[in-house]
């Protein structure tokens, strides 16, 4: 196991596509104990996505178990993870391993399905929600070589789109 | 040595002035820093940090006549300036109400009172000129905790009228 380097934007790397996992073996697992043990290390993180450390393939880890309060799923690692249905908006506060001293705005869908696979290849689905949905919405923006930064909502929208929202009628939330 | 100074700037809203202003520090050799750059009833605004090397006099001699052929009024403050020592909110606070005098301060007092530590402000007045209404938002950090804030804002709204709404602010690192 190995703690990894962390790219830090404004590295270009941080803008690839990553690719699909087509070989779920050894070396595989053994790159996904190494990115969990990455993500423990650092203060605060919730994920983490491969091509953060490198590595430009479609893996994620996300563990937002610490939060209190949430519903969640507990630690998942998501291989090829693809989002099938999203619903709602919601805006919230992110920062990033690979964006120091930065928080930011960002607009994120409020409930997801998820299809991902884990690290033996099985498929997996879930349906989440707000903060562990963000979470999932995170790192997948990574896959696609896309930061928060690319993401930003104005601090002036906020009280808008809440407003917006309180008004608008309830959608269903499963 | 270069030394940090605050920049204020406030005049007649008029198109160029940000970029005028910029080039004109950016011939001077000055570095900038955070800024807020805000339209406050018809009036811009700007608070800039800056980087300069020589002194207080000799900043207000550089822009002086791009200020001067926009009709700014400027100001100058020497500053101890800090970047990448950002403080994180965990705290969003929304006021809102038929605009009347003193609802910043009383919000604002009752939420100083309980620990409540503003980092960031935002108001503006909608409505109608017959029927005016007043909005703020506030970040901050929660010194004593959110228990104590809604109870001081539930308070706030039966005592003065006024709606308001608090949300954790729980950035999510990843
Ligand atoms: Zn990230």
């Amino acid at each position: 196991m190995a703690v990894l380097e962390i790219l830090v934007y404004p590295d270009p790397r941080l803008k690839q596509i990553s690719k699909p996992v087509t070989q779920f073996d050894g070396p595989l697992r053994s790159f996904v104990q190494d990115l969990e043990e990455t993500l423990r290390a650092g203060p605060g993180g919730v994920g983490i996505a491969a091509p953060q450390v490198g590595r430009f393939e479609r893996i994620i880890i996300v563990d937002v178990s610490s939060k209190p309060k949430i519903k969640h799923h507990g630690r998942l690692v998501l291989i090829n993870p693809e989002i099938l249905s999203q619903e709602g908006s919601a805006v919230g506060r992110e920062g990033c391993l690979s964006v120091p001293e930065y928080t930011g705005n960002v607009a994120r869908s409020k409930f997801i399905t998820l299809r991902a696979q884990d690290e033996f290849g099985k498929p997996l689905e879930f349906n989440m929600e707000r903060y562990e949905a963000r979470a999932v919405q995170h790192e997948m923006d990574h896959l696609d070589g896309l930061l928060l930064l690319d993401r930003l909502v104005s601090r002036r929208d906020l009280f808008r789109r809440q407003t917006q929202e309180a008004t608008a009628p309830k959608t269903k939330t499963s | 040595m270069k030394k940090w100074y605050m920049l204020t700037l406030v005049g007649q809203d008029r198109s160029g002035i940000v970029a005028q202003i910029t080039r004109a520090l950016y011939e001077g050799e000055c570095n900038l820093g955070e800024a807020s750059m805000v339209r406050l009833g018809g009036n811009f605004t700007v608070m800039l940090m800056v980087q300069f090397a020589g002194n207080e006099k000799a900043l207000d001699d550089l822009i002086g006549p791009t200020c001067r052929s926009f009709d700014l009024r400027h100001h100058v403050d020497a500053i101890e300036g800090e970047l990448l020592h950002h403080m994180e909110p965990d705290v969003r606070i929304t006021v809102y109400g038929a605009d009347r005098s003193g609802i910043i301060a009383e919000a604002t007092g009752v939420l100083a009172e309980k620990g409540f530590n503003i980092l960031n402000l935002e108001s503006d007045v909608g409505g109608t000129t017959q029927n005016p209404i007043y909005v703020m938002t506030i970040e901050g950090i929660a010194e004593q905790g959110i228990e104590v804030l809604e109870e001081a804002l539930q308070k706030l709204s039966r005592e003065k009228g006024l709606e308001t709404q608090l949300e954790p602010i729980d950035t999510l690192i990843g």
